[in-house]
C-alpha cells in the first residue's frame, strides 16, 4: 500500500467534488481510474499528489500523511502528468525534460552527470531522443504528452500519477505509451477513457461517477455490462480476446437487435 | 551532443564573466569623461584614484568635484537601477505567466509618486521623510493596498495583475488629483520631471542604500532560479515539481516590489527597461533563469548608464528626464531585436 486515500473529500465552487474516496495502489501496480467526465478523476489525481488540499481525509504514501512531507520530498517520490499543460515560454524539448530534475538539485547546483543521464534515459525512453532541441511549441499534441512523460520521469519518482496520458496520442503511441509505463514497473495510478486500454493494461480498476468510488478491482470484476450500463450509460458486450484478455465491443442503438 | 550544452563549460562562464564587467567597466567610464564638460579618461582616472584611495594626484578641485561626486556616484546608480529593474521585471514576468508584467504592476510606482507629492506639495512629513522617503511609504503603502486586494480575489496570477491595475489607477488618481488642486505651475512640472525619472540628485549616500539592497535582492532572486525556470507551466506544474509555490511567490513579490521601491524612491518611476530588458535578454541567453537573471542585471545596468549619458548630452544644456530617453531609445531597439528574432511559423 504505498500510496491510498482514506475517505477523502474535495469540494469546490460549493459542490462536492469528491467524495468520501478510499482507494489504495499496491507497490509497482497499475491501477486504472475511470468514469465520466467530470466525475472527478482529476480532482482526485490532484489531491493524491498535493496539488489540492483535501477538505477531510488523508492522503498516506508509505503510511504517512503527504501533508507532513515537504513538496520537494513528496516530488522526488512522485511524479505527476497533468491532463493538459502548456506554456508561453520558449522551451526545448530538453528544457522542458530538465524541469524535471528541479527536486533533485540544489537551489546553486549546476548540472551533475546524473542530470544529465536521467535526461537522456528519459527521453529515450519515450522516443525522442532525436528532438532533443526542438521547440516546444512545434510540437504535436502527442508529441508534447510523450515529453511531459519524459519530463515526470526524469523525476525518478516510484510513484507515478497520469491523467489520461494517451489522449491526442495515436494507436500505436497509445499502446507503447501504456506499455512503457507498464514496463516501467512504478507504482502507476493512470486516469483513461479507453475501456479496452483501461482492461488490457491495469492491474486493477477503480470506477468513479459523480465523486463517489461505485466499483473496485480487477478489470474482469469490474468491467461488466451492468455497471458500464449504469456509469456510462452505454450498452456493450463482453468477447474473450486472445491471451486471456477480453474486449469490449460498444452497441449503437441500431445494432441492439443483431445476433453476433 | 547535449552534453555540450549540459556540462558547466567554465572557459565560457568566464569569457562571459569577463566580457560583461569589461562592458560596465566601459560603459562608467564613458559616463564618467562625457558630460557638458568632456574630462579626459586620464584625468577622470586620476580623480577616482583621489575619490576613492585619498591617492593626491593633482585635479582641479571643480573636475574632482564632477567626476568623483556627481558622474561616478550618478552612473553606479543607473547601473543599480538598470539592473535592479531588469531582475524584477524578469522574476515578475515569470511568476505572473505574463509577458507584459513589469516592476511597476504592483501598484509601486504609483504608489511613490503619490507619496512624493504628498511630500513636495502638501508637505506632510516635513524635512524629516524627504521626498525619496516619501516616495517608499507611498509604494509600500500601494502595495499593501494591492497585496491584500489580490489575496482576497484569490491570488492568481490574472488576479494579481488585475489588483495592481486597480491599485496604480487608485494612487494616479490620488497624485492627479493633489497636483492639480494643489499644485502651482512650478511644483508640478517639478512633479512630472520627477515622475521620469532623474540621476541628477544622486548622492553617495543614497548608493550606501541602493547597493546593499540590491545585492541582497540579487542573491535572493538568484536562489530562486530553479523555481522560477518550474513556473513555466503554471504554479500546478511548480508545485509538483517540488516548489513551495506560496512561499516562493511571497518571497520573490517581496523582494521585487523593495527593489522596486527603493530605486523609484531614489530617481523616479524610469519605466520601459523593467518590461524590456528581460526580453531582451531572453533573446539573447534563452528563458533559463540562472542565466537570465545575470544578464538582465548587466545588459540593465550598461543600458541605462548609455541613456543616462545620452539624457545629458542629447539637448545640450538641458537635462532629459530619463523615462524619456528609456523609451525613445529603447523600443526602436526592442522593435529591431523582435524583428530580427521572429522565429519562423
Ligand atoms: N475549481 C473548481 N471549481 C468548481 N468546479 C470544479 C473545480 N474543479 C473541478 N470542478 C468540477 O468538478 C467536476 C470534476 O472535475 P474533474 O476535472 O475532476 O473531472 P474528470 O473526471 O477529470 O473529467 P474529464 O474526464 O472530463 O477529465 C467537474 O464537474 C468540474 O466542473
Ligand atoms: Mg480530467
Amino acid at each position: 500500500m504505498t500510496l491510498a486515500t482514506h475517505d477523502v473529500r474535495w469540494s469546490a465552487g460549493g459542490h462536492l467534488i469528491v467524495d468520501g474516496i478510499t482507494l489504495s495502489v499496491e507497490p509497482n501496480r497499475m491501477l486504472g481510474l475511470i468514469g465520466p467526465n467530470g466525475s472527478g478523476k482529476s480532482s482526485l489525481l490532484r489531491l493524491l499528489c498535493r496539488m489540492r488540499k483535501v477538505a477531510s481525509g488523508v492522503v498516506t504514501l508509505d503510511a504517512r500523511d503527504i501533508g507532513d512531507l515537504s513538496r520537494r520530498d513528496l516530488a522526488r517520490r512522485l511524479a505527476f502528468v497533468e491532463q493538459q499543460a502548456t506554456t508561453d515560454v520558449h522551451l526545448s524539448v530538453c528544457d522542458v525534460v530538465r524541469l524535471g530534475r528541479t527536486p533533485h538539485r540544489a537551489a546553486f547546483a549546476s548540472w551533475t552527470r546524473e542530470d544529465e543521464e536521467a535526461i537522456d534515459h528519459a527521453l529515450e525512453r519515450v522516443g525522442l531522443t532525436d528532438r532533443h532541441d526542438q521547440p516546444w511549441h512545434t510540437l504535436s499534441g502527442g508529441e508534447r504528452q510523450r515529453v511531459h512523460i519524459a519530463r515526470a520521469l526524469a523525476q525518478e519518482p516510484r510513484e507515478l500519477i497520469l491523467d489520461e496520458p494517451t489522449n491526442h496520442l495515436d494507436i500505436q503511441h497509445q499502446l507503447s505509451t501504456l506499455a512503457l509505463i507498464r514496463r516501467l514497473g512504478l507504482t502507476c495510478i493512470v486516469a483513461l477513457h479507453d475501456l479496452n486500454l483501461a482492461s488490457l493494461f491495469c492491474d486493477r480498476i477503480c470506477v468513479l461517477s459523480a465523486g463517489k468510488l461505485v466499483a473496485a478491482g480487477m478489470p474482469e470484476a469490474v468491467l461488466t455490462p451492468d455497471l458500464i450500463r449504469r456509469v456510462f450509460g452505454v450498452e456493450v458486450r463482453i468477447h474473450d480476446g486472445a491471451g486471456g484478455r477480453r474486449h469490449i465491443e460498444y452497441i449503437i442503438d441500431g445494432d441492439q437487435g443483431e445476433t453476433p | 551532443m547535449s552534453h555540450a550544452v549540459l556540462r558547466p563549460n567554465w572557459a565560457a562562464r568566464i569569457a562571459v564573466a569577463v566580457l560583461s564587467v569589461v562592458a560596465l567597466v566601459l560603459a562608467v567610464a564613458l559616463a564618467v569623461t562625457v558630460g557638458e564638460m568632456t574630462i579626459p579618461l586620464g584625468t577622470a582616472l586620476k580623480a577616482l584614484g583621489n575619490g576613492l584611495f585619498d591617492l593626491g594626484f593633482p585635479t582641479s578641485a571643480i573636475q574632482q568635484g564632477v567626476i568623483f561626486h556627481y558622474r561616478l556616484s550618478r552612473a553606479l546608480m543607473a547601473a543599480l537601477c538598470g539592473g535592479a529593474l531588469a531582475i524584477s521585471g524578469a522574476i515578475l514576468q515569470a511568476l505572473l505567466r505574463n509577458p507584459l508584467a513589469e516592476p511597476y504592476i504592483l501598484g509601486v510606482s504609483a504608489g511613490a509618486s503619490t507619496g512624493a507629492v504628498c511630500v513636495m506639495i502638501l508637505g506632510l512629513g516635513g524635512t524629516t521623510l524627504g521626498l525619496s522617503g516619501g516616495a517608499f511609504v507611498g509604494s509600500v503603502a500601494a502595495l499593501a493596498l494591492v497585496a491584500l486586494l489580490a489575496a482576497g480575489a484569490g491570488g492568481t496570477s490574472d488576479r494579481v495583475i488585475l489588483a495592481g491595475v486597480a491599485g496604480s489607477q487608485l494612487f494616479t488618481a490620488a497624485t492627479s488629483a493633489i497636483v492639480t488642486t494643489m499644485a502651482s505651475a512650478e511644483q508640478a512640472r517639478g512633479v512630472m520631471f520627477w515622475l521620469l525619472g532623474n540621476f541628477g540628485g544622486v548622492r553617495w549616500p543614497d548608493l550606501w542604500v541602493a547597493t546593499p539592497v540590491a545585492l541582497i535582492g540579487f542573491i535572493i532572486c538568484m536562489s530562486h532560479a530553479k523555481a522560477l525556470d518550474a513556473f513555466a507551466f503554471g504554479t500546478d506544474a511548480a508545485r509538483s515539481l517540488g516548489v513551495a509555490v506560496g512561499r516562493v511567490r511571497f518571497v520573490l513579490f517581496a523582494t521585487t516590489a523593495l527593489l522596486t521601491a527603493t530605486m523609484v524612491a531614489i530617481v523616479g518611476s524610469i519605466g520601459f527597461v523593467g518590461l524590456v530588458i528581460p526580453h531582451a535578454a531572453r533573446f539573447l541567453v534563452g528563458p533559463g533563469h540562472a542565466r537570465l537573471l545575470p544578464a538582465c542585471l548587466v545588459i540593465g545596468a550598461v543600458f541605462m548608464i548609455l541613456t543616462d549619458i545620452l539624457s545629458r548630452v542629447l539637448v545640450p544644456q538641458q537635462i532629459l528626464p530619463i523615462g524619456i530617453v528609456t523609451a525613445l531609445f529603447g523600443a526602436p531597439a526592442f522593435a529591431a531585436i523582435l524583428y530580427g528574432a521572429k522565429r519562423p511559423a
